[in-house]
């Protein structure tokens, strides 16, 4: 019997260890695989050169540097206009709202993760681009500020959710300690559940930025995918992510084409040290926040 | 009818193309064909099809056509651009790859291409309906694809900045248009990019300060066609001869059709395009076709 169970269970680590091994083999060689095949590009035009120069392929210059602001101004725009409306969102259902109107609030949050981003492209497309070209009466509308606010509709769900998991694992002995002293919902707030819930902001904040980074349609559709340099919020953009679906229809053998490698090396890098920092936030909170307990 | 569903090919990342299309091609049914179809009779299977969008139009309505006559035959039709039809035809990811230009020599040696050139079609200029300048010269339109004209008052239009769109590096429609029509000139980097010929409709027609360029056969009263130096695209200044951004629509597949080893589906949709139904449709859809 004993053995049996034991049997069992060495025989379920092998299988889970096995995934795991599959899983990371996976994505290092999906990595050697983008250098390997950018190696060519990188032979010819130096890595530096391409990270600093513009897109010009007609005068030989295939820089990616551009491509990189874009999806900068892109993806931080979007975390700040997401970060505060998400986390007064996530107040709003975990402390204000009365019980019922949070949990609707909730499952509507909760269905919003599953709306398709090329959804909120079409969207994007048929109401907010001209409205967004209209306000300013500049740009025609396809801008950094289009898919900015577009993707802060996308990822702020996704902070939500995690916020408002990162509420709920407050220790209910720190709140009761509080209203025993007769303290405020407010500073409920401020001195308990904020501080609490500090990694887990961190977390929705990493998570967001790693989903506003990765996605591509919502760029694609109504950043306008211009080249040239952004110089304000109303500027067309080309992000890294929309750069490879677009040079992917070109020739394999085409320099234009090799620049997907280098666009993907700095995504999965970027997403790397996003992965990374989550992991380290993890490490140093779970500790103290044990020893801290009552 | 018997609508069968088609299987999705999402080869490229650019399959909302795809996903419009099979909306508007369940929504549209007309009357049988009489035209006898022998050479799909007896015939069954799946034909992919994929690449350059001015020919999507055409596609269609012979895929309906064919699906409608034999029920046994699936037929899906993807977009992507040029780039991407002779790239998934060449790595057998499709049976027939479209291209709005001819495949390059070193793509048809790599791939071992046959061409079947089956139509003309112009490369015209349009601008959003609202828009009060309808004809500009080559000059002007070099000097706006070039960004050195930015505001509409400097073509005789409204004091308002232009938007110029244009298509991504795999297009057929952008090679030609930059061949013929701005003699290989710069075209602005800030310049918006779009990935289909509808996709640019779209634009140019939400956007009353745009301007882009699209195949005659997607001209409609969603947009204006602007007149390049005196003439206005369209099916017949293209087909006189007057209208000269012109090219051939190509469907290519994987090995010559001399050699004999294109057979089955994929041959019997080629000859059809080369009927005298087939040419029917292509000229209304706004082509001219061509002959073998």
């Amino acid at each position: 019997m004993k053995s049996h169970v034991k049997r069992q269970a060495r025989g379920s680590r092998a299988l889970f260890f096995s995934a795991t091994v599959v899983g990371g083999v996976l994505t290092l060689s999906i990595f050697a695989f983008m250098v390997i095949l950018g190696l060519p590009l990188f032979s010819t035009h130096s890595l530096t050169l391409l990270l600093t120069q513009k897109w010009a392929p007609d005068q030989g210059l295939y820089g990616i540097f551009s491509f990189i602001c874009g999806t900068c101004a892109v993806v931080s725009l979007s975390l700040l206009v997401a970060f505060p409306l998400s986390l007064g969102n996530a107040i709003l259902i975990h402390l204000i709202a009365p019980r019922r109107l949070a949990r609707f609030l909730h499952q509507v949050v909760k269905m919003m993760t599953g709306i398709p981003t090329v959804i909120y492209g079409f969207v994007g497309i048929f109401f907010l681009v001209p409205l967004v070209r209209e306000w300013f009466s500049r740009g025609s509308g396809m801008s950094i500020l289009s898919a900015a606010l577009l993707l802060a509709l996308l990822i702020s769900p996704t902070m939500i959710l995690v916020f408002l998991e990162s509420f709920a694992a407050i220790p209910v002995s720190h709140i009761r300690a509080l209203e025993a002293l007769g303290g405020t919902r407010r500073q409920k707030l401020v001195h308990v559940i904020l501080p609490g819930a500090r990694t887990g902001i961190m977390t929705g904040l990493l998570l967001a930025s790693g989903r506003a980074l990765g996605d591509t349609m919502i760029a694609l559709m109504v950043a306008g995918n211009a080249t040239a340099q952004p110089e304000s919020l109303l500027d067309s953009v080309r992000t890294l992510t929309a750069h490879i679906a677009l040079v992917m229809a070109a020739d394999f053998d085409s320099i234009e084409f090799k620049t997907i490698f280098a666009c993907g090396i700095i995504l999965y890098l970027w997403t790397a040290i996003l992965t990374l920092s989550l992991r380290h936030l993890h490490f140093n909170s779970t500790k103290p926040s044990h020893d801290q307990s009552f | 009818m018997f609508w069968t569903i088609l299987k999705k090919e999402i080869a490229t990342l650019k399959c909302s193309v795809l996903l419009v299309l099979l909306i508007f091609f369940t929504l549209f049914n007309s009357p049988v064909w009489a035209e006898p179809m022998a050479d799909f009779i007896g015939q069954a299977g799946v034909l992919r099809i994929s690449g350059g969008t001015a020919h999507i139009p055409v596609m269609k309505e012979v895929a309906k056509l064919i699906m409608q006559a034999n029920p046994d035959i699936q037929i899906s039709i993807a977009g992507g651009g040029s780039g991407a039809g002779i790239k998934q035809v060449g790595e057998g990811l499709v049976d027939i790859g479209n291209s709005g230009r001819r495949p390059t020599d070193n793509e048809i040696k790599k791939y071992g291409l046959g061409l079947n050139r089956w139509a003309f079609d112009g490369v015209g200029v349009i601008v959003n309906r609202d828009n009060r300048v309808q004809a500009l010269t080559r000059a002007q339109l070099q000097d706006i694809f070039s960004g050195r004209l930015t505001n509409w008052q400097d073509v005789g239009g409204l004091d308002k900045e232009i938007a110029v769109f244009t298509r991504d590096e795999g297009s057929g429609t952008r090679k030609v248009f930059w061949k013929k029509a701005l003699a290989k000139k710069v075209i602005t980097n800030k310049a918006l990019v779009v990935v289909s010929n509808g996709a640019m409709k779209a634009g140019v027609s939400h956007n009353p300060y745009a301007i882009g360029y699209v195949s005659v056969g997607y001209l409609d009263k969603s947009v204006a066609a602007v007149a390049l130096d005196g003439v206005k695209p369209s099916l017949e200044t293209v087909q006189k001869g007057e209208y000269t951004v012109v090219r051939g629509l190509y469907s290519n597949t994987k090995g010559t059709a001399a050699k004999g080893d294109r057979e089955g589906l994929t041959k019997s949709f080629i000859d059809f395009l080369f009927s005298p139904t087939g040419r029917e449709i292509i000229s209304r859809k706004g082509l001219i076709p061509a002959s073998r």
